[in-house]
């Protein structure tokens, strides 16, 4: 007798169940724990207080990332605190075991990027770390989700989480996208559309044509912000492209294991027939290159819109929530997106900092300027992404076209080391969060693709790419 | 964690409603990295006035916070309850909690209990002169005035506070499963362990 179709996230759930309490909370083993400088002090000093060792030292990788400074790469950091949790990221990891990428090592970056470029992260696993972007790995198809710090200590003394399973939803998107539309756009575009808290409760999973042609740096970029919907997670099942990117990485299997690895990774995508508890669909030909307009990633519009007018809006608590995100970005409804001047351009971030992301910001950027007044930072995902990048002339374009090129790290995404974006200055940004204060305080963010950012660096406002690559 | 049965102490009869996670402990604190030592922080913008509640003779170090409705909204920070179990905090009364919170909370072994608002509002009350008792074996918050409040609790979440049991804890009641599962993967699929 067949068995009962079974989605890619319930296949991943079933095959990582330790066991299962009466009301449904399951004991899940974690096959790969990503950790960094925030969310981590607490975790060790838990694990000290009660003597527990880290259970699988040997699944558990370490990266300083989010304070490290963007510049200057070799000195010590100035600001005590992030000084602080950076050499106790190290210290602990010495401490119990855990392989520690030092700041200035070629392989150090953002905790999202140096996974999969190392074949940390492969197809069919359960990877967490205590940052909620943890979703970007879920590009290979593997339940990839932020968890908090008592959790992080959880994970590190005994390789499981308790967890309920989630819901499933199914996003669809089918057909060919637009010339200069990426997959920021698609993102944006679904989160636009289901909302952002859209996805609460549930585990994403994208398909259709338009995903399947995504490379895997489009997969991940995707993936990266399931979570600014409201969803825990997102996947995309494990196909030849991610097979492909997979092979060879050094921490990937090799030679025969590889095979055996890949036969399994195959058997992982969703069933013909198998059930989702929620569906939405989107058209890639309806897709225009997205930018945000207001405080949530949900306020996003095609960059041929405008400013909406807050009384535009159907529900009352929206309309207020407008009005507000508009009188704290200074924006007047009515005002085309295309008109609006920044100062600030940040292309960086787990979302969009990894090599084809610089590769489409440097093909907008080649023989062009950024204007007197307009401050343009790209701040590559990892030493290795800028390696790459110098080798095929990318920081030449940037650095000819007046942009800063920078050190690894998150950097202006979240603003805690010293790229801040000033109070009351708008920023065209690749990353993922335009939120209050998210980028400095008073900071006013716009979200959208590097291609997009790219060419709003060379214009000093926000512009529709696809007219300047004509 | 201490296990917790019946705890008898002075209440701080703050009451405010909507306390969001910026006034219990404000974002220039995430930087800390320990658990400890966050109590200095906790209530900041309330505490800058000196005749502020929390830091009374009576009050400073009491071991029980009667609040208003939805205590605890706003960020995920963890550093909420640590702050509060900081200042000395391991119960809090309120007529209800912010969701994440109340996870948080709970995974720091302290104990959050709803009553309607009538029930808070007598607390309050006692609370200005008189100690509170609060059995979580019985569920009932008593005063010396022969008040007597039955509150509801998940019966998981009261097992673990009355064992003094962290997840941590009970999952490692669990090792031995633990164990099998890692050796019949490692023996099925050895191609996902991390190559070195
Ligand atoms: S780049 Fe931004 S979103 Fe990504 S991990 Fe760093 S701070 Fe978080």
């Amino acid at each position: 007798m067949a068995t009962k179709p079974r989605t890619l996230y319930e296949k991943i759930w079933d095959a990582h169940t330790v066991s299962r309490r009466d009301d449904g909370t399951c004991l899940i083993y974690i096959d790969r724990h990503l950790i960094h400088e925030v969310t981590t002090p607490q975790a060790f000093e838990g694990l000290r207080l009660a003597g527990r060792p880290v259970r699988r030292p040997d699944l558990t990788l370490a990266v300083p990332d989010h304070n490290v400074p963007t510049e200057g790469r070799g000195d010590p950091i100035e600001d005590p605190a992030s000084a602080k949790q950076v050499a106790l990221l190290k210290e602990n990891c010495t401490a119990f075991g855990i392989e520690h990428i030092e700041m200035t090592s070629r392989d150090q970056g953002i905790v999202h990027i140096i996974g999969p470029e190392q074949g940390f992260t492969l197809p069919g696993l359960t990877i967490v770390c205590g940052d909620s972007h943890t979703a970007t790995h879920g590009a290979f198809g593997s339940l990839a989700f932020g968890i908090g710090t008592s959790e992080v200590e959880h994970v590190l003394a005994t390789q499981t989480l308790l967890l309920k399973p989630s819901r499933t939803m199914a996003v669809t998107v089918e057909g060919e996208l637009g010339f200069g539309v990426s997959a920021k756009d698609i993102t944006l575009a679904i989160i636009g559309k289901t909302g952002a808290g859209g996805g609460t409760g549930h585990v994403i999973e994208y398909r259709g044509s338009a995903i399947r042609a995504l490379s895997m740096e489009g997969r991940m970029t995707l993936c990266n912000m399931a979570i600014e919907g409201g969803a825990r997670a997102g996947l995309v099942a494990p196909d030849e492209t991610t097979f492909t990117y997979v092979k060879g990485r050094d921490r990937a299997p090799k030679g025969e294991e590889f095979d055996r690895a890949v036969a399994y990774w195959r058997t992982l995508p969703t069933d013909e027939g198998a059930a989702f508890d929620r569906e939405v669909f989107l058209d890639a030909a309806d897709i225009a290159p997205q930018v945000s307009w207001g405080t949530s990633p949900e306020d996003v519009l095609p960059i041929t819109g405008s400013v909406p007018d807050p009384s535009s809006f159907a529900e009352e608590s929206k309309r207020a929530a407008a009005a507000k995100s508009l009188d704290y970005m200074g924006l007047t409804p009515g005002t085309p997106l295309s008109e609006i001047p920044v100062e600030n351009v940040f292309i960086g971030s787990c979302t969009n900092a990894r090599i084809e992301d610089l590769r489409a910001a440097a093909a907008v950027a080649k023989g062009r300027r950024a204007p007197q007044g307009v401050r343009v930072m790209v701040v590559p995902g990892s030493g290795r992404v800028k390696a790459e990048a110098e080798s095929e002339g990318l920081d030449r374009i940037f650095t000819d076209a007046g942009f800063e090129w920078r050190d690894p790290g998150c950097s202006a995404c979240l603003a805690m080391n010293p790229d801040k974006v000033p109070p009351g200055e708008r920023c065209a940004s690749t990353s993922n969060r335009n939120f209050v204060g998210r980028q400095g305080p008073g900071a006013r963010t716009h979200l959208m693709s590097p291609a997009m950012a790219a060419a709003a660096a060379v214009t000093g406002r926000i512009t529709d790419v696809r007219e300047l690559m004509r | 964690m201490t296990p917790f049965d019946t705890l008898t102490g002075i209440a701080v009869p703050f009451g405010q409603e909507n306390v969001d996670t910026d006034i219990i402990i404000p974002a220039k604190y995430l930087k800390s990295v320990t658990r400890t030592g966050l109590g200095m922080g906790a209530f900041d913008s309330i505490r800058q006035d000196p005749d502020n509640i929390f830091d009374t003779q009576r009050n400073a170090g009491a071991p029980i916070l009667i609040a208003g409705d939805n205590f605890g909204c706003g960020s995920s920070r963890e550093h909420a309850p640590w702050a509060l179990a900081d200042m000395g905090f391991r119960c809090v009364i309120a007529p209800s909690f912010a969701d994440i919170f109340s996870g948080n909370a709970f995974k720091n072994g302290m104990l959050l209990v709803e009553l309607p608002q009538e029930q808070v509002d007598r607390l309050m009350e006692v609370a200005k002169t008189d100690e509170i008792t609060i059995d979580l074996e019985n569920q009932v918050v008593t005063t010396p005035f022969q008040d007597r409040f039955e509150f509801d609790i998940d019966p998981f979440r009261k097992h673990c506070l009355m064992n003094g049991l962290d997840e941590i804890g009970l999952t490692e009641q669990l090792a031995g499963d633990i164990d099998a599962f890692e050796q019949r993967r490692s023996a099925d699929m050895p191609f996902l362990d991390p190559v070195t």
